[in-house]
């Protein structure tokens, strides 16, 4: 029972990091068109942000964090507007080839900037909280309490403000919300904007959670793709459920499965998805036309 | 013989090696438009049954078949070609997009299975001592003549998928690529002929790892890195033109040629910094790739474009500007 509360929270931990990732690239699906292959790479450049102001004032990963979100927006931005936003007119398909180049050039840039080698924000043993036989670390919390606190406030933005409706709409029915006079250059941009804000939060509580290595964002896509898809394309709150169903499944199947198989759990779960129900938990769009 | 000339028939033999794949992820791409960026699955798939098939008895993976390399190479595209069979299967119903992510977790599954089941595999360590065709003759005629081997295959593939494309059944690809409607409208199941044309480049892919891994005389879940080769085979299709088997060839030709320059050029950089040289590459190429998908997405060789004679006969006196 302690092993597999203990599981639990490691599921919760990574299941967080996956739906934040999962549902930039769910948004970013729903109102591109396309799948976003440089997601994953994304995450690791906020991650190196974070850790090139940790190492370079001294600061802690906290205070980091808001310079690290403004950097990867500026970088997911600055993407669209020089590549993505020039292919656009041209099919969806093109935009997701771009992306997978701009993926292996981001993670090139890392790799060349901060070296091949694995780092850390923090070293040193920060002692584990013990709940009777259960064991916590604080950066774990951190992490828990980090994704609560931006799944609201994207909530709040859905939900709440005239953007956030307006994206909503456009996910739903494009054709729809541009003759409803919906400003989508407004949209596109707010998108990347949430998108890669997450993505670095991810990134960041990745680092604290593992350790930070260019290839690190690239190993999660597989896991982040299959929470998009579970969770139903277009649907933020679905990538959430989908999030924390893979990372909650890929670490209580260690108990029975041998852990180097772990990514394969995901890519599972995303199979089992595709043939029962293709548009996910939430009823999310089926992207099927074929251009 | 004289160094340049062994190098020469290295280089070439690898880029014989690359055309195949190229060929066939054009099969895939460019006269179906399926999306496969698991090249490595097959790749590896293929250059490991051709590897245990021919391998004497061993303790340290499967083995003791010691077939005929015609029947081993046959073999590789088989396995290749089931596994695409499977992914196909539930894929191929769905917009290209799922496919792409499928294709990823079946490289990375396949590359688990690789490292992890030794019983099968040898594990990281990989297998060793695969046999070499011409094994029998001197050194640098025996490397020659793997090169006249490898370009007979390539020649091969190239007839017989340009063959293919001008064919009704390369018409039907085509016509389920442009407009998966129109061509159901016109009886063609979709679906049975992406699944085809994924199989088909499968297999071709298939063989290009079972020609790898004699070439090498090795192979190992890394030899073959999943993510910057398949990247590799992708620009190249690109740059190319995909749809256009001569532009394949030359594509694999152009940026073996590039991505070798700069292999030479990283080769003068500081001793510190040649251990980031392989990323340097890998960013001039994912520029390129920019480069190219914004000026010239065509490619350096475009698809041919089919019209119907009668048609073009009509066309041509009205309108003399229009693309058709």
């Amino acid at each position: 029972m302690t092993e597999f509360l203990q599981l639990l929270i490691y599921g919760v931990v990574f299941g967080g990091i996956v739906s934040l990732g999962a549902i930039g690239v769910s948004l970013v699906f729903s109102i591109l068109r396309f799948a976003h292959f440089a997601h994953g790479d994304l995450m690791t450049v906020g991650a190196y942000l974070a850790l090139a102001l940790v190492v370079g004032f001294g600061v802690p990963v906290w205070f980091a964090f808001p310079f690290a979100v403004a950097g990867g927006v500026l970088v997911a931005v600055g993407i669209d507007a020089t590549l993505y936003r020039r292919l656009r007119r041209t099919a969806p398909v093109i935009l997701l080839i771009s992306s997978i180049g701009v993926a292996l050039v981001l993670r090139s840039l890392v790799h060349l900037i901060w070296g091949p080698a694995t780092a850390v924000y923090q070293t040193g043993i920060t002692l584990p909280i013990r709940f009777a036989d259960l064991r916590i670390r604080p950066d774990h919390l951190y992490i828990i309490a980090g994704t609560v606190l931006l799944v609201v406030l994207l909530h709040l933005f859905l939900q709440r403000t005239r953007t956030g409706k307006s994206m909503r709409a456009m996910a739903d029915d494009p054709d729809l919300a541009q003759i409803t006079g919906i400003n989508t250059d407004r949209v596109i941009l707010w998108t990347w904007v949430i998108a890669a804000t997450l993505a670095v939060a991810a990134g960041i509580f990745l680092g604290m959670d593992t350790r930070l290595q260019p290839t690190m964002g690239w190993h999660l896509l597989l896991a982040i793709f299959a929470a998009a898809i579970v969770g139903g394309i277009g649907r933020p709150y679905g990538a959430i459920a989908g999030g924390m169903l893979v990372g909650i499944t890929s670490e209580l199947s260690t108990a029975v499965l041998s852990p180097s198989y772990k990514p394969a759990v995901a890519f599972a779960i995303m199979v089992l998805a595709l043939v029962i129900r293709p548009t996910g938990l939430a009823g999310g769009n089926l992207l099927v036309g074929r251009r | 013989m004289d160094p340049l000339l062994v190098y020469a028939v290295f280089f070439l033999t690898l880029v014989g090696i690359y055309a195949l794949m190229v060929l066939g992820l054009n099969v895939q791409w460019g006269f179906a438009g399926l999306f496969n960026i698991g090249i490595a699955a097959f790749f590896s798939v293929g250059a490991y049954t051709s590897a245990i098939l021919t391998r004497p008895e061993s303790h340290e993976h499967l083995g003791g078949f010691a077939l005929p390399l015609a029947v081993a190479w046959t073999s590789a595209m088989v396995t290749a070609g089931i596994l695409a069979l499977l992914v196909g299967l539930i894929t191929l119903r769905l917009r290209e997009d799922y496919l792409a992510i499928a294709s990823i977790g079946i490289a990375e599954i396949v590359r688990l299975v690789l490292k992890n089941e030794e019983w099968l595999t040898n594990g990281v360590r990989g297998i060793g001592g695969i046999v070499h065709p011409f094994a029998d003759f001197s050194r640098g005629t025996r490397e020659l003549a793997f090169l006249v081997l490898v370009l007979g295959l390539v020649a091969i593939a190239y007839l017989a998928l340009e063959r293919a494309r001008q064919s009704p059944w390369g018409r039907a690809l085509r016509a389920v690529r442009e407009s998966e409607v129109s061509a159901m409208a016109a009886g063609k199941s979709a679906m049975l002929f992406r699944l085809q044309a994924f199989t088909v480049g499968s297999m071709i892919m298939g063989l290009s790892g079972a020609v790898y891994a004699h070439f090498i005389g090795f192979i190992s879940p890394e030899a073959f890195d999943p993510m910057y080769a398949t990247f590799l085979i992708w620009v190249m299709l690109i740059v190319g033109g995909s749809g256009n088997n001569r532009g394949a060839i030359l594509g694999a030709l152009a940026i073996w040629v590039v991505w070798s320059g700069t292999e030479y050029l990283t080769n003068l950089l500081p001793a510190d910094m040649v251990t980031r040289a392989s990323a340097l590459r890998m960013l001039l190429v994912g520029l390129l790739l920019q480069v190219v998908l914004l000026t010239r997405p065509q490619g350096l060789l475009p698809e041919e474009r089919f019209v119907n004679r009668r048609l073009a006969r009509r066309e041509t006196p009205k309108t003399k500007t229009g693309n058709g």
